[in-house]
């Protein structure tokens, strides 16, 4: 992508709100957007990595239910007469503390996958996300349960005196979540584009050649689920601050299964898959709930579409539309996919 | 945003709620025994889902996420023949054991074939895109309300001494150890079986041998789908039938799985018991609503550090 | 001889490896010195790539040790024999297949750079010189192999001379002291095993050192200074390949008893 259009597209992106008056669409793109960021760091370890990491959104629910009792404070009795507590925190804290505790966790799972891989890894990562599900909803004393935390602060930012700016209403939030969004886009990009990137390629292409040359398969599979765990934590603790209540639904699988859909009919591996893919999945279940069909039939067009997808798309939307591109002018094909291609000079 | 319609909240596969009362603290001897008792009746039922799903993913090296979902399909299937049909008990159930085999021929043939040689991500997403449509129809036909199913037995329990058992988990458990045993049959002494070992020890070998894998495959996932949709059925009368109920049965089945070692019969069978021990003696003296956190735990902590299984000897990367 | 001794850069000492019951490889020892190219011939199953896997570290030796410049190597991983000096090639072509020939290289490139994740993520002025750096490096890489012009190609689409040029410049990107070679031009027609000699006399003859696995007897002939045979997992004569041509126990042990009766 070139300078001049990524450029207007993102003034049109952020001019939205100041013309959309619809509150209900800002609403679903916000929406779309919590989970677009959350889609491109699943991206990460699945599509660049090669990890099948099915517990991602155990990350999500992470980074959201730290964010929001670190802004709420908490006690907790760890023994009867033993307790810890924590003080309210201001929400810019929480949201950092959501991040840096998603990626510690992203660090443990980066470590366990050393030893186990490919379908075993799925199964781990599911089951730690289930685990982290259950004790949402168990440990009551400290997550409320299935009663929610609710009532949780906005983000507001000060600077004492000067201005202060509160992220309450719906305009407001949807330029955090974008900014957010292009943050974690050009973080991701980076590294992509660099000497860590590569080798997180080189694991997932042939990893024995990879170890040939001097790749430290632990350090980068660490590096790489750190760094997604904690953009997907930074999605979560949005979430948590712009709905502004959290309850251990946030750990469904089904909202793991809607990220990897949103990957992989996107492209996996590649940039822009998750985006185009998260902007697909985020508005489809509005455009079929328009139409007034029963939510169930929505999952069910999503599973055929996933299948149908994987079977004549299988490399996603983004690479097919490239590939196609490619073959109308007859220029290089196969080399647009390559690492290069987006690299700036 | 996609909307939360899957019921979860509903009991799961085995919620410990519906067993016992949870009885936190208390050592005495009857509670053992009884546990113990429970832990085996219900580990009947595991081993069959943890055979079914090892027979699957050692010999095809599919991440079956639809396994659940054959399994909650018994149990309907069970429903609709006692309920609105009126058809006999025993026969339903064997109807809906014949109805999951066919399912999973049908998945296999009409899925699976295509993906023989891809990576094992797409066939895992076509697994999940699978899974997604099946447990939505199942919502969208029967709804979330959670359907019950009449059984023909007595409903005071058998009491034995300080212990007691209903009529309907012993004739649960009776069914699952001669499903097992069947199953175990067939893989020992027939030719399908043999063929069945054949490609799990190696594929190409028995490729070159003259063996259809192809056939192998889709008599693997019939035969494991069927495994799943009896567990489902025998245990839908026992509890209740609800759309979600397949996803736990899926977690449980693969934890049993990674217990035992993949392709190891014994080894799930045992891995079942186990499975169902834990959970019994978690829910019963730790706390019932982390019953099936139970499961989960034993996988990461087997696969951290004996990712063979506890019974395999073989080495297995991945 | 005048000057002094060149350096021994690889000890191999009593390595012994065993599959379950089966021994690949049986007390063998070697040396092979700074600038030397020592070639490993046997027939098919006599323990070479297994003596290569478990130097490099992909195999654990049974017994014995492997020393690359006074420093153990057993039990150290692939990586970290990499970054110590020793680099492999594998008897399977081996790329990075969807990867254009560039990107491939720049891979290989990866010990050669810095780059630590604070900084990439940060987006400092660093990374991108020596992402620069990088690419003249691969470019130049390339011209040298002869693979410039292919640069952008994806590696699956290249031709088999081409693809095995690839993976000798990706195992050279990393910068290795030693050089493994296992079997590289198997599968090469004439003028590409010819090519392909010209070009490893060139490696070394700017210094670096090459520990080869081959099959071919006219590259073996044509590049090596010693040669190494082994037969079932033990070393049957070692010295220049002259000599290794007239040796008897060699010819028995590839054309078998009757053959070196016939042909005294």
């Amino acid at each position: 992508m070139s300078r001049l259009p990524t450029l207007l597209l993102l003034v049109a992106l952020f001019s939205v709100p100041l013309w959309m008056g619809n509150l209900y669409v800002l609403h679903v793109l916000i929406i779309t957007g919590i989970f677009t960021i959350a889609a491109m760091s699943l991206n990460l370890l699945l599509g660049y990595t090669g990890q099948l990491s099915l517990g991602h959104v155990a990350f999500f629910g992470i980074g959201a239910y730290v964010s929001a009792l670190t802004s709420l404070g908490f006690e907790v009795h760890l023994l009867p007469d033993y307790s810890v507590a924590l003080a309210p925190k201001p929400v810019w804290l929480g949201m950092l503390c959501g991040i840096l505790i998603a990626g510690l966790c992203g660090w443990a799972i980066g470590r366990l996958s050393f030893r186990v891989r490919g379908a075993y890894f799925v199964i781990v990562t599911v089951s730690f996300a289930e685990v982290v599900h259950l004790v949402a909803l168990n440990w009551v004393e400290l997550t409320q349960g299935p009663m929610a935390l609710n009532s949780i602060p906005p983000l507001t930012l000060s600077a004492p005196g000067l201005i202060e700016i509160s992220f309450l209403r719906k305009p407001a939030n949807y330029w955090l979540v974008l900014s957010v969004g292009v943050l974690a886009y050009i973080l991701i990009r980076r590294l992509i584009h660099s000497r860590a990137g590569r080798a997180m390629v080189a694991l997932r292409e042939n990893e024995p050649l990879a170890t040939s040359v001097g790749v430290d398969v632990t350090k980068y599979l660490v590096l790489a689920t750190i760094v997604s765990a904690g953009i997907a934590g930074a999605a979560g603790a949005l979430y948590a601050h712009y709905i502004r209540i959290v309850d251990p639904d946030v750990f469904l699988f089904i909202y793991t299964v809607t990220m990897v859909i949103m990957v992989v009919t996107g492209g996996k591996g590649t940039l822009e898959g998750p985006v185009v893919g998260g902007i697909v999945f985020g508005l489809l279940p509005e455009s079929l709930r328009a139409l007034h069909i029963k939510p169930e039939i929505q999952w069910i067009v999503y599973g055929v579409l996933m299948v149908l997808v994987v079977y004549f798309l299988p490399q996603g939307i983004v690479p097919a539309l490239r590939d196609w591109r490619a073959g109308r002018t007859g220029g290089q094909t196969a080399a647009d996919r390559g690492l290069a291609d987006e690299a700036a000079p | 945003m996609a909307g939360k319609t899957l019921t979860r909240g509903d009991p799961g596969v085995f919620p410990g709620i519906l067993w016992k009362r949870p009885c936190r603290g208390d050592l005495g001897l009857d509670q053992l025994l009884q546990h113990a008792l429970n832990a085996v009746i219900l580990g009947g039922t595991y081993a069959l889902l943890g055979i079914g799903l090892t027979l699957i993913f050692g010999i095809m090296r599919v991440v079956n996420f639809t396994h659940g979902e054959l399994y909650s399909f018994g149990a309907y299937m069970m429903y609709m023949c006692v309920m609105p049909l009126g058809a006999n008990f025993f026969v339903s159930l064997v109807l809906a054991m014949l109805l999951g085999i066919l399912l999973g021929a049908a998945i296999e043939v009409v899925l699976l074939r295509r993906l023989r040689g891809a990576d094992i991500d797409t066939t895992m997403l076509v697994m999940i895109g699978a899974w997604i449509a099946m447990q939505n129809f199942e919502q969208y036909a029967w709804t979330g309300v959670a359907k019950s199913i009449d059984t023909p037995f007595p409903s005071v329990p058998l009491i034995l001494g300080p212990l007691s058992v209903s009529w309907n988990r012993l004739f649960v458990f009776a069914v699952a150890l001669s499903l097992i045993t069947a199953t175990s049959l067939i893989i020992s002494r027939t030719r399908l079986g043999k063929a069945m070992r054949a490609t799990f020890q190696d594929r190409e070998a028995a490729a070159l041998m003259g063996i259809e894998i192809d056939s192998v495959h889709t008599a693997t996932f019939a035969l494991g789908s069927g495994l799943a949709a009896a567990a489902g059925a025998l245990l839908g009368p026992v509890f209740v039938v609800t759309p979600g109920m397949g996803d736990l049965a899926s977690l449980k089945a693969f934890a049993i799985v990674i217990l035992g070692g993949l392709g190891n019969i014994q080894g799930a069978t045992i891995g079942g018991f186990i499975l169902a021990l834990v959970e019994e003696l978690g829910a019963g003296y730790v706390s019932s609503g982390y019953r099936d956190a139970m499961g989960f735990l034993l996988i990461i902590l087997i696969l951290m550090f004996r990712p063979t299984g506890l019974f395999a000897t073989r080495e297995r990367i991945g | 001889m005048s000057g002094p001794a060149p350096e021994i850069l690889l000890r191999v000492a009593h390595l012994s490896i065993r599959f379950g019951g089966l021994l690949a490889v049986e007390d063998l020892s070697f040396e092979v010195a700074q600038g030397e190219i020592l070639s490993l011939i046997g027939p098919n199953g006599a323990g070479k790539t297994s003596a290569f896997n478990a130097i490099t570290g992909y195999l654990p030796p049974s017994a014995g040790d492997v020393h690359f410049r006074d420093k153990r190597l057993n039990g150290l991983s692939p990586h970290q024999i990499a970054r110590l000096g020793v680099v492999r090639t594998f008897q399977k072509t081996s790329v990075f297949g969807g990867q254009t020939v560039r990107d491939n290289v720049l891979i290989g490139l990866h010990l050669r750079a810095q780059q630590r994740a604070a900084a990439i993520l940060l987006g400092l002025a660093g990374v991108r010189r020596e992402e620069r750096q990088l690419r003249e490096e691969a470019a130049r890489l390339l011209d040298f192999i002869g693979l410039g012009a292919r640069a952008d190609t994806l590696a699956a689409a290249l031709p088999y001379g081409d693809l095995r040029l690839l993976e000798v410049a990706v195992a050279l990107a990393a910068g290795p002291r030693l050089l493994l070679l296992d079997e590289p031009v198997s599968g090469m027609n004439g003028a590409e095993t010819d090519a392909f000699m010209r070009l490893l006399k060139r490696i070394n003859a700017d210094g670096m050192t090459v520990l080869l696995v081959e099959h071919d007897m006219k590259m073996v002939m044509g590049v090596s200074s010693r040669v190494i045979c082994l037969n079932q997992g033990r070393i049957i004569a070692d010295g220049p390949p002259a000599e290794i041509q007239r040796n008897g126990e060699v010819i028995r042990a590839y054309l078998g008893e009757r053959y070196a009766r016939a042909h005294g």
